[in-house]
């Protein structure tokens, strides 16, 4: 092990060298920056890192602690106090956070230090990261490629080994879509179970942080940080937290796992269907009983949420209007033309869109028809995964219907971006958990691996017999442990 | 329904002025959304209670204490526009 290897081990491979006092945090932090030094130019993972910043709070860290002493990269819409946060927007360029969000304060307290802003689609909009006003960022394993969205810059980061763990946040995928692109794992906690507070909101029925890392055991540890009520968020659930590594390494006899017939439609790249069915053998082999069960409404998932996301998001921007922070448009002829202007300059095309759209389905005459309906359809949906839950323990899916896409591939057909999503939103429209683990990989025409995404979702809550099953399946097989390598990737 | 959408008069509502060019792409694009969306109609939904979120929580209450929030110097520090110790807005009333 040299220093040069350091950023490729795990969050519990580092732990155990700081514990043993092989090197410092101070040591394990300076061997990150060289290597995002080298690396992160060719991704774009990182919009900005304070070395300086982070240097003082590793000379400082007690490496006793869960997380002592581990830089964790933080998506830029996570307030960390006296760090830029700027959602990938143009708005808010320049702002800095007067406080730290709760799961920041978490992190801290548990010896980690927050670590670098990632990049990601403006306000979280997007399955790309090409959303961003900043930087393109770009997929390790094939840099023509992008890296899922919209927690892109985490997820490449993870991937190409310049970041040990990594905090994001899903509204409809946005960890697990990019992890899976990525070939990592994403984990999304089920709705109410890490506290928002100090998340800069997208949709607040659908928000969630969770972490992003190189192996589920890491993912369960970055939990058990996060995890827990928060008085200062009010969706916040108020019950106990599980240790969620206490399952790990159990094995999965008893368990039933359930194959939604309505996920395997037309569209699924025939790789990636063939690699989610091999590791359902996989998973039947290590004691698990497989079923097929029905999810009725899975096909109008994705309108429903672009109906709810847009809406909440119209309402949710509304706060953007120039007057306490972020940009304000110059030499106003009134009012109106203060808020048109600041806002027309400051956000990008998709959260046009998607203002437009949100203010639409909530407006005089087409609430009921769209706001309401969809509604309604929700409650259908999360119906339909309490009655498969009764059945099963889990449910298993691909994560994305196909490898990662093109740089500009789907930048001009929002509808084809918005389906990239169509395994992984209705988990959010019904509040529950789910992961995605390496399962394997397609090849690009250029001969590249592509990485392909297994998702697990579990009942409300459920996050351990998640991680159970995720980590059972992950070590079992040797995908996590294949990386781009930087030969590739600063070639 | 999705004919009916008009982008020029929403973008009103939202605030938010948009070029000729943005105005004709989003009525195409979101045109394309809102007919996508339209197989929500096909749905039954009598008798279905509306879900505004996934989890049974309702009326969040606490002690109704004073606690410590920013400073005004905290609250005014992204301030685009600040005197006094209060935010400088664009004039409201003629």
């Amino acid at each position: 092990m040299t220093k040069r290897d350091l950023p490729a081990l795990s969050i519990i491979e580092l732990r155990d060298f700081l514990r043993r006092r092989e090197i410092s945090p101070g040591e394990a932090l300076q061997a990150l920056e060289d290597r995002i030094n080298t690396v992160d130019p060719k991704i774009g993972a990182y919009l900005v890192h304070d070395l300086a910043a982070a240097t003082a709070e590793a000379e400082k860290a007690d490496v006793s602690l869960s997380l002592g002493g581990i830089p964790i990269a933080i998506k830029d819409l996570i307030n960390v106090e006296g760090q830029q946060c700027t959602c990938g927007s143009r708005i808010l360029r320049g702002y800095r956070a007067p406080y730290s969000a709760t799961v920041i304060e978490r992190l801290r307290a548990h010896g980690a230090i927050p670590f670098g802003r990632m990049n990601m689609d403006e306000f979280a909009m997007g399955s790309s990261t090409e959303n961003s006003s900043a930087q393109v960022t770009r997929n390790p394993w094939d840099l023509s490629r992008v890296p899922g969205g919209s927690s892109g810059g985490s997820a490449a980061a993870i991937a190409a080994d310049i970041a040990f763990g990594a905090l994001g946040s899903d509204t409809g995928g946005s960890i697990r879509q990019p992890a899976a692109l990525s070939g990592i794992v994403g984990f999304k906690p089920s709705y109410g179970r890490v506290s928002r507070f100090g998340l800069v909101a997208f949709a607040s029925s659908l928000d969630q942080i969770g972490p992003l890392t190189k192996t589920v055991q890491d993912s369960a540890l970055l939990m058990n940080a996060i995890a827990g009520h928060d008085s200062r968020d009010s969706t916040s659930l108020d019950g106990p937290v599980p240790d969620y590594a206490q399952n790990l390494g159990r094995d999965l006899k008893g368990i039933r796992i359930g194959l939604p017939k309505e996920y395997m439609i037309e569209g699924v790249d025939p790789v990636v269907k063939s690699a989610v069915m091999t590791a359902v053998k996989q998973l039947s082999s290590l004691g698990a009983e497989i079923a097929e069960v029905s999810l009725p409404h899975t096909d109008y998932a994705i309108s429903v949420y672009y109906i709810l996301a847009t809406a909440e998001a119209s309402a949710n921007l509304a706060r953007f209007d120039g007057v306490r922070y972020g940009h304000r448009a110059e030499n106003v002829s009134s009012l109106f033309d203060h808020y048109a202007r600041t806002r027309a300059e400051g956000f990008g095309a998709e959260v046009k869109r998607r203002i437009i759209l949100g203010t639409y389905v909530l407006s005089s005459g087409y609430y009921d028809a769209y706001y309401l309906r969809a509604q309604k359809v929700r409650e259908l949906i999360r119906q339909d995964f309490v009655r498969a839950f009764e059945k099963v323990e889990a449910l298993v899916s691909p994560t994305s219907p196909t490898p990662a896409f093109k740089l500009g591939e789907k930048t001009t057909d929002p509808l084809q971006m918005y389906l990239a999503d169509i395994f992984t939103n209705a988990a959010n429209l019904a509040g529950i958990c789910g992961i995605s683990v390496p399962c394997g990989f397609a090849q690009s025409e250029n001969g590249k691996k592509l990485p392909i995404g297994l998702q697990l979702l579990g009942k409300a809550l459920d996050e351990a017999r998640i991680f159970q099953i995720a980590h059972a399946y992950e070590q079992s097989t040797d995908w996590h442990k294949v990386r781009p390598g930087i030969e590739s990737i600063v070639a | 329904m999705a004919s009916e959408l008009d982008v020029a008069y929403v973008a009103q509502l939202a605030r938010l002025y948009l070029t000729a060019d943005e105005t004709k792409l989003f009525q195409k694009q979101l045109g394309d959304v809102l007919k996508y969306a339209e197989k929500l109609n096909e749905v039954n939904v009598e008798g279905v209670e509306a879900a505004a979120h996934a989890v049974p929580i309702f009326n969040v209450f606490r002690a109704d204490e004073a606690r410590d929030w920013f400073t005004a110097g905290q609250a005014l520090s992204n301030a685009p526009r600040k005197a006094n110790n209060l935010f400088i807005v664009t004039k409201v009333v003629e």
